[in-house]
């Protein structure tokens, strides 16, 4: 007979339920607290006019720039030194080797440094050795480091997970490493890039503590890369921390970075999967 | 290791003619009388551990040669030797000499690229790419200098028409690979080694991830293969090494490595083995 007991599977059942319920109700409970709080002031004038009144009134223009400009650095810079290095530890050093061990390891170590330490480190070695002051362009690298752990580790991944019999077979075949690698694993691997890039854009958005020491908070709109730029994240936090009477803005600001990451994240999906996932013809 | 004994000493023999090889000992074609790949007492180790020991057996050219034998017994570790696909392997040491038309393939002037291209293989899961059913035959011909678009295509026709995928594919060449059912997919893996025009064709179980159907459509494509390509074979299947091979080595497993126990003509190892093991073998009574 089977060992049935109707009554602990229900009760598990139920807790299961509960649990998850409870995490998808903070969630939702979450956005509509910003919603409701924040869509009141949430239309075109305020994407498009700069703040006024240190940001009690006014819009977000400048900072909306700033944060595309300091995400686009950041992304820039992240994605194809991750590519190189995900393919350089998958394809290039032996799983267990001890080159691949340190660098899991440093990787491991630098994916859980908090973010103040890369802001103080991005100050110093961007802002400070290299000269280039409070600006977009050290925030965004700062940002780089910050999300390279991340963005390296899934797509190392998503490389080591392609089958085995694909490497054997274009070895078989006497295709090159470049070949593979570019006609066969990278395309295979576009979703674990996809899912990496989306991560580090939510890391950098998300990012507060690393940018106040290196992209500066001058909410003016910048006039090129080497110009201070707030980024929203750093805004709210100035707003709701500095500016009494800055709350509303603060949470229309929140929604806009809300909507700012899944936009974000779609974009990831859809860039990987029409750079490589073409090529891909999927089951 | 054996001589070489004319193909009417195939049919002569036994009188049970339900084991007797039919037509295919007496195509011409196939079985030329000389050997194309010499292997002289190949010992391959994994980390140390012996896994073939002193092997030695000629494989002739336009002939289909199966591998049988029990799990373990190190037939696709003699596979992946014969074009240096061990070199792949971490650990992988390979002693002896394997002579291919006459050159010792890991002699330091040996290319291992030629090599790999004048022996091509399967393997027995099907692993097409996740391309185009088009894109898995063009990449390698790109990759090996095929630029012109008339070459390709006629390059993509002629191996889909030689493995019978063609009437099949032709509409939905574009399609994804992997979208094709198991047999479709280990045939459009032949028709990717033979776009290349090996003249080896490496099979390490080809059938055995297949269903019956398509096991016996692959198994037809090898017997129309022979005398076209020197075939190596790997398989469990023994009434199937029987069917389409013209000579047969039996592995087994001896001190934990694989070793060669008997090495004839197909006919020979089913009906009138020499070795107790393999007559035990073949007769279903170990293994």
């Amino acid at each position: 007979m089977l060992p049935t007991s109707s009554l602990r599977d229900a009760l598990y059942r139920f807790g299961i339920c509960i649990a998850a319920l409870l995490v998808a109700a903070i969630f939702f409970w979450l956005l509509a607290d910003l919603a409701r709080q924040g869509v009141g002031r949430l239309d075109w004038t305020f994407l498009t006019t700069p703040p006024r009144n240190a940001g009690r009134d006014g819009g977000l223009a400048p900072i909306l720039v700033s944060t595309f400009l300091i995400v686009f650095v950041a992304m820039s810079v992240a994605a194809p030194l991750g590519v190189a290095t995900a393919i350089f530890l998958s394809e290039f050093t032996p799983a267990g080797g001890r080159l691949a061990r340190w660098m899991s390891l440093s990787l491991d170590v630098l994916a859980g440094t908090p973010s103040i330490v890369f802001g103080l480190f991005g100050g110093a070695f961007f802002c400070v050795f290299l000269g280039l002051g409070f600006s977009i362009l050290s925030g965004g690298m700062t940002l780089a480091c910050m999300a390279l752990p991340i963005l390296i580790r899934t797509i190392e991944s998503g490389l080591r997970s392609s089958p085995i019999e694909w490497r054997l077979g274009a070895a078989a075949l006497d295709l090159s490493r470049a070949t593979l690698l570019w006609h066969v694993l990278l395309p295979a691997a576009a979703p674990s890039l996809a899912t990496g890039l989306s991560l580090g854009i939510g890391r950098a958005v998300a990012e507060t503590a690393a940018l106040i020491f290196t992209s500066g908070y001058v909410d003016r709109m910048p006039s090129s890369l080497f110009d201070s730029g707030r980024a929203l994240s750093v805004h709210i936090y100035d707003l709701t921390m500095n500016v009494s009477g800055g709350d509303a803005n603060a949470y229309s600001s929140a929604l806009v970075l809300i909507a700012f990451l899944i936009a974000a994240n779609s974009l990831a999906f859809w860039f990987s999967n029409r750079i490589f996932g073409r090529r891909v013809a999927r089951a | 290791m054996i001589a070489y004994i004319a193909d009417t000493d195939a049919t002569a023999g036994s009188g049970r003619a339900a084991y007797t090889l039919g037509p295919l000992a007496a195509g011409p074609t196939c079985c030329e009388p000389r050997p194309q790949i010499s292997v002289e007492n190949l010992t391959l180790a994994y980390d140390g551990r012996a896994a073939l020991k002193e092997v030695s057996l000629d494989i002739f050219r336009g002939c289909v040669t199966a591998l049988i034998g029990p799990s373990g017994c190190g037939k696709t570790s003699f596979l992946s030797s014969l074009n240096r696909l061990s070199d792949l392997i971490p650990g992988c040491e390979v002693e002896g000499r394997i002579l291919f038309d006459g050159q010792n393939i890991h002699d330091q002037l040996t290319n291992v690229r030629a090599l790999r291209r004048r022996v091509g293989m399967i393997f027995q899961r099907p692993n097409p790419f996740p391309l185009s059913i088009r894109r898995n035959l063009e990449m390698p011909l790109k990759e090996h200098g095929v630029r012109r678009r008339a070459d390709l295509d006629a390059a993509v026709w002629r191996s889909l028409v030689d493995v019978g995928l063609w009437e099949e594919v032709r509409d939905r060449l574009d399609a994804p690979a992997l979208a094709l059912s198991g047999g479709q997919q280990q045939r459009l893996c032949i028709a990717r080694a033979i776009a290349l025009q090996p003249d080896v064709l490496l099979m390490d179980e080809p059938c055995s991830a297949l269903d019956p159907v398509s096991s016996t459509i692959v198994e037809d494509l090898i017997a129309s293969l022979r005398g076209s390509y020197t075939i190596v074979i790997a398989t469990h299947n023994l009434a199937q090494a029987r069917r389409i091979a013209n000579f047969a080595g039996f592995f087994w497993v001896k001190d934990r490595a694989g070793v060669l126990i008997e090495f004839d003509h197909c006919q020979r190892i089913f009906d009138s083995p020499r070795h107790e093991l393999t007559a035990a073998y073949v007769g279903g009574r170990s293994g």
